[in-house]
């Protein structure tokens, strides 16, 4: 067992552990964390990114004594973190994510939206291959990812203050 | 067919929707987006102990004991249960049960599981698995099919009268051969396909408890919690009025979470002997084991056409690789040629399909059941057939279309079909005309098309029950819930209920609270597969809804004093349609009829008509409507490396009405991804021990939002009419087309013919290497001809 000492969401919590828990089973096992998802505990899928002082981490690949002292934010901290900031309901991420239709069974989800709210942190305006680039550590099986990158987009438009044309998957048919 | 059965494709009150047809988020996607959805491996009890399985070194052997003893004695080791304690077999298919949930006297696949630890954490468990001492007696393994179709000692399943062929069906209708004989052009060729597995990203979970008053109740990443209930009260022997079982939301399926797996038995049986929480949750490795994905199968086609294209006879071969045990395999080897039968009208069909058992982890429903490797074989012919005739491919397709409100050859029901809408608009949305045959030497088009079920009238244990029900509980502030039997497992079939009971009841879509997936509160459904659920259970939602509609419509008329007929519900408020200025709240409109009717509330059904052809398997692959897709794939082909790329695919998929056109979208270019994936990317495939060949998301390779092409979602309406409001199904058609259309777009590209799949570099190279022999031995022999 080890005693540690993290800071998660903006909250300093102290827990103990078997030494060679990851940090995914600490958020998930021990804080009750469950946002945080297991795909393949050995670093392939992404389900489990975390952003580790803002920067998308595997927390399966990353043993929860290392995180001591740096701040890790996960999904269940997104929504909370932007009322603090002045905001309301979910962050503009999450949003889209819902708007665009790319939650579909919603298990990829919490690990993609943290990889581009961390790619929209440091770059605001990212092109659409600089998007798939930050997503392609993280699979999804569901949507093929066209809805999740519509999602992005979404976000970069709106922050933009620009309206945004909804798809319609039927205007073809009707020209 | 009842009455109750068929509300027509269009509300009595006309066509002018409030939320059907709308691009509205998922009842559970902001739950889903925070983290705040609950999934099975999120539940964490008091007390939960931890399970964890032994499996399986061997491909095939005898199990002469298993000693658990030293097991049992590790501090924090609770219980271990092997064969013995549960020795009654399942399976999903009634007729086929050949599966022990942990072995009893056989092992038929490395990773079968042979006993099970229950211990206070998972590092415990797993060390106490290390503990249990397996005697087997090693048999030969089978991990060639066509080994098993001819040798069959040691049978894998002793029991079986046919030695190690699991199925075999044979049907013809028309005169195949002789129609055959007379045609202009009859074609040949063998095509194969090769195993893929689900992958959906969320692992297999169970958590049981057992209370002291002996109720049972599990917690299962389940894509069919009716079946699991079944199956559990069968093989634990306990009344299914003692168990409960739940889906918690689920992390994706794709057909992999169908059958009762051994976990969900497991955890069940440690509960009830520890009398304690239990839960096993499935490493990647044995997701990958526990497997139930696509079978290979080897086929045979022989098609045969007029000159004009009109395709005159069918004959196809099939061999079916279907792993250790039955699963689903009955019905895939009848879809495997029940299900080829449109949107192409032929006079004659014959097809011949075995499935054999083979010492690998067992095949069952993938998305496209049974379905998807046929479609490739016999749209890749066709590319064939319409290259020999000098005709259009999608020419071709279009001579052929066997129409709507017909028959097929097999004597399946075709009510609506779109499909030369989905043939128009990916010809038109692709640029075909102007591109097909005209790109570059390296680059090009390939077209393809496909049919598949809106779900089956044939239920998987026979029975005249409703296979769909659903209830519906009105409350005085508005609020609705709707108690549905149904399986969300992301496809939003929770949100189809919702939009339906929204735009029924005229309450805005947040106030619809849906309650799904559990035995003790829903009606029965047969769950997510099939592509049932739209159909069925949006059909059993309308027919709940008009039930309750009436009486709110009667409320709201005797208050004002009007013609029911005047009344129309809107989300929100109740509006008489000839003074709009007469308006009432949703809630208002509830408590008029609540005090008039009392509580209020109703239940709903839906049931199949009577379909199918007249003869033994007619009813297998019969459905109440019949989706259609077509696809047209760019790609290009490296000639250095064989390295395939594909650019765009465009998918037009007639899903009937779209209920919510994003989510149809969302399953269109899912189905579309997946397709590709299998075509380039991955294989299941065992090496020569029976051991599987990289059982990791590395290894099994899943394109990344790199990998994956612009996909190009087109959705055809064709209304159909006994779909809930004309829809029929989205999440399973748009796969099928999508591979041969690439390899038909291979062929454009360079003029080779892929058959085999996955479409591999090396295949590619030694493919070319081939094709530019041929040329120069023609060309060598042309000079000698021209020197003579
Ligand atoms: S669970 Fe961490 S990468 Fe898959
Ligand atoms: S939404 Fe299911 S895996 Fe991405």
């Amino acid at each position: 067992m080890r005693l540690l000492n993290l800071r998660v969401n903006g909250d300093a919590l102290s827990t103990a552990a078997p030494a060679h828990w990851t940090l995914l089973e600490v958020l998930r096992y021990r804080l009750g964390l469950t946002g945080s998802k297991q795909g393949c505990d050995k670093g392939d899928c992404g389900a489990c990114t975390v952003l580790v002082d803002g920067k998308p981490v595997l927390s399966c690949l990353t043993l929860a004594a290392l995180v001591e002292g740096r701040e890790v934010t996960t999904i269940d901290g997104l929504m909370p973190a932007h009322i603090r900031a002045g905001g309301t309901g979910a962050d503009p991420v999450q949003e889209a994510f819902d708007r665009c239709g790319a939650l579909q069974c919603g298990f990829c989800q919490p690990g993609m939206m943290l990889s581009a709210r961390a790619l929209l942190n440091r770059t605001p305006h990212p092109t659409r291959a600089e998007i798939k680039d930050a997503l392609a550590g993280n699979l999804c099986r569901c949507t093929g990812y066209t809805q999740i990158l519509q999602a992005v987009e979404l976000v970069i438009a709106e922050a933009g203050g620009a309206a945004v044309v909804p798809t319609d998957w039927r205007a073809e048919l009707e020209q | 067919m009842a009455a109750r059965d068929n509300h027509g494709n269009t509300p009595p009150w006309g066509a002018n929707f409030g939320v059907i047809g709308k691009p509205l988020r998922k009842v559970d996607g902001i739950a889903k987006a925070t983290g705040a959805a609950i999934y099975t491996d999120d539940i964490q009890l008091p007390g939960m102990l931890h399970a964890k399985t032994l499996r399986s070194p061997h491909a095939h052997a005898r199990v002469r004991s298993v000693d658990a003893s030293a097991a049992l004695a590790l501090e924090g080791v609770h219980a271990v249960i092997t064969g013995a304690d549960m020795p009654i077999k399942y399976g999903v298919i009634p007729w086929t049960q050949d599966e022990n949930a942990l072995a009893v006297d056989r092992v038929r696949f490395i990773g079968d599981p042979v006993a099970a630890v229950a211990a206070v954490d998972e590092d415990t468990a797993n060390a106490a698995l290390k503990l249990i001492a397996v005697d087997y007696e090693v048999l030969h393994a089978f991990l060639d099919p066509f080994e098993s179709l001819v040798r069959h000692e040691p049978a894998i399943h002793a029991d079986r009268k046919e030695g190690n062929i699991s199925k075999h069906v044979r049907l013809e209708f028309g005169e195949v051969d002789a129609l055959a004989k007379s045609a202009d052009v009859v074609l040949e060729d063998e095509y194969s396909f090769h195993g893929s597995t689900h992958a959906p990203i969320e692992p297999h979970c169970a958590v049981a408890t057992f209370s002291a008053d002996g109720l049972l109740t599990l917690w299962s990443a389940t894509q069919i919690t009716h079946y699991v209930h079944r199956a559990l009260a069968q093989v634990l022997e306990l009344p299914a009025q003692k168990i409960r079982v739940i889906q918690p939301c689920l992390g994706g399926a794709f057909g992999g979470k169908s059958d009762p797996f051994s976990l969900e038995f497991c955890v069940s049986k440690l509960a009830m002997v520890t009398g304690r929480p239990v839960k096993m949750l499935y490493t990647r490795e044995e997701v990958f084991y526990a497997h139930r994905g696509r079978h290979p199968m080897f086929m045979k086609y022989r098609t045969a056409a007029q000159a004009n294209g009109r395709i005159t006879s069918v004959d196809a071969k099939i061999l079916i690789d279907g792993g250790s045990y039955s699963s689903f395999g009955l019905v895939t080897t009848y879809y495997a040629g029940q299900l080829l039968t449109g949107p192409y009208d032929f006079p004659s069909y014959r097809f011949d399909s075995t499935r054999v058992f083979t010492n690998k982890p067992p095949c069952g429903p993938k998305r496209g059941h049974g379905s998807v490797q046929p479609r490739f074989a016999f749209e890749v012919q066709l590319d064939q057939l319409a290259e020999r005739l000098k005709l259009d491919p999608i020419e071709l397709r279009r001579v052929n279309f066997q129409g709507s409100q017909t028959r097929t050859v097999n004597g399946q029901r075709v009510t609506s079909n779109g499909f030369l809408e989905c043939l128009d608009s990916v010809e038109r949305a692709s640029g075909w005309k102007k591109k097909r045959a005209k790109l570059p030497f390296g680059r090009g088009l390939g077209v393809a098309g496909s049919m598949y079920i809106s779900g089956t009238n044939y239920p998987v244990y026979p029975n005249k029950m409703p296979q769909a029900g659903v209830q519906l509980k009105l409350d005085r502030s508005g609020v609705v819930t709707v108690f549905t039997g149904g399986n969300d497992i992301g496809q939003g079939s929770n949100s189809m209920c919702a939009y339906i009971v929204a735009e029924e009841l005229g309450v805005p879509v947040e106030h619809v609270r849906v309650v799904a997936a559990d035995t003790d509160l829903c009606p029965v459904d047969l769950g997510a597969y099939s592509s049932r659920v739209t159909f069925m259970v949006g059909n059993a939602t309308i027919d709940a809804c008009r039930k309750v509609r009436r009486q709110i419509v009667a409320a709201v008329a005797k208050k004002w004093a009007v013609d029911p007929g005047r009344v129309r519900l809107m989300p929100g408020v109740a509006i008489d349609l000839e003074d709009p200025a007469k308006a009432l709240s949703t809630a208002e409109a509830f408590q008029l009829a609540e005090e008039e009717f009392d509580t209020l509330g109703a239940t709903g059904s839906y049931n199949t008509p009577t379909l199918g052809g007249d003869y033994r398997g007619g009813s297998i692959g019969a459905s109440p409507a019949y989706s259609f897709t077509a696809h047209v794939v760019e790609a290009s082909v490296d000639t250095e490396t064989g390295r395939i790329q594909v650019h765009d695919v465009w998918c037009a998929h007639d899903c009937g009405r779209a209920l919510n056109p994003m989510l149809v979208a969302g399953q269109i270019e899912g189905s579309v991804y997946m397709g590709i994936a299998e075509a380039l990317l991955e294989e299941h495939k065992v090496n020569r021990f029976g051991l599987h060949q990289g059982p990791s998301l590395l290894d099994y390779r899943l394109p990344t939002s790199v990998d994956t092409p612009e996909l190009h979602a087109l959705i055809v309406e064709s209304l159909d009419p006994e779909g809930p409001y004309g829809a029929k199904e989205a999440g399973e058609g748009p796969l099928h087309s999508s591979i041969p259309a690439l390899s038909n777009a291979i062929f454009d590209a360079v003029g080779i013919r892929m058959k085999h799949l996955p479409f591999t570099p090396g295949r590619v190279l030694e493919l070319l290497r081939e094709k530019d022999a041929l040329e120069e031995s023609k060309s060598a022999g042309a000079a000698a001809r021209g020197q003579a």
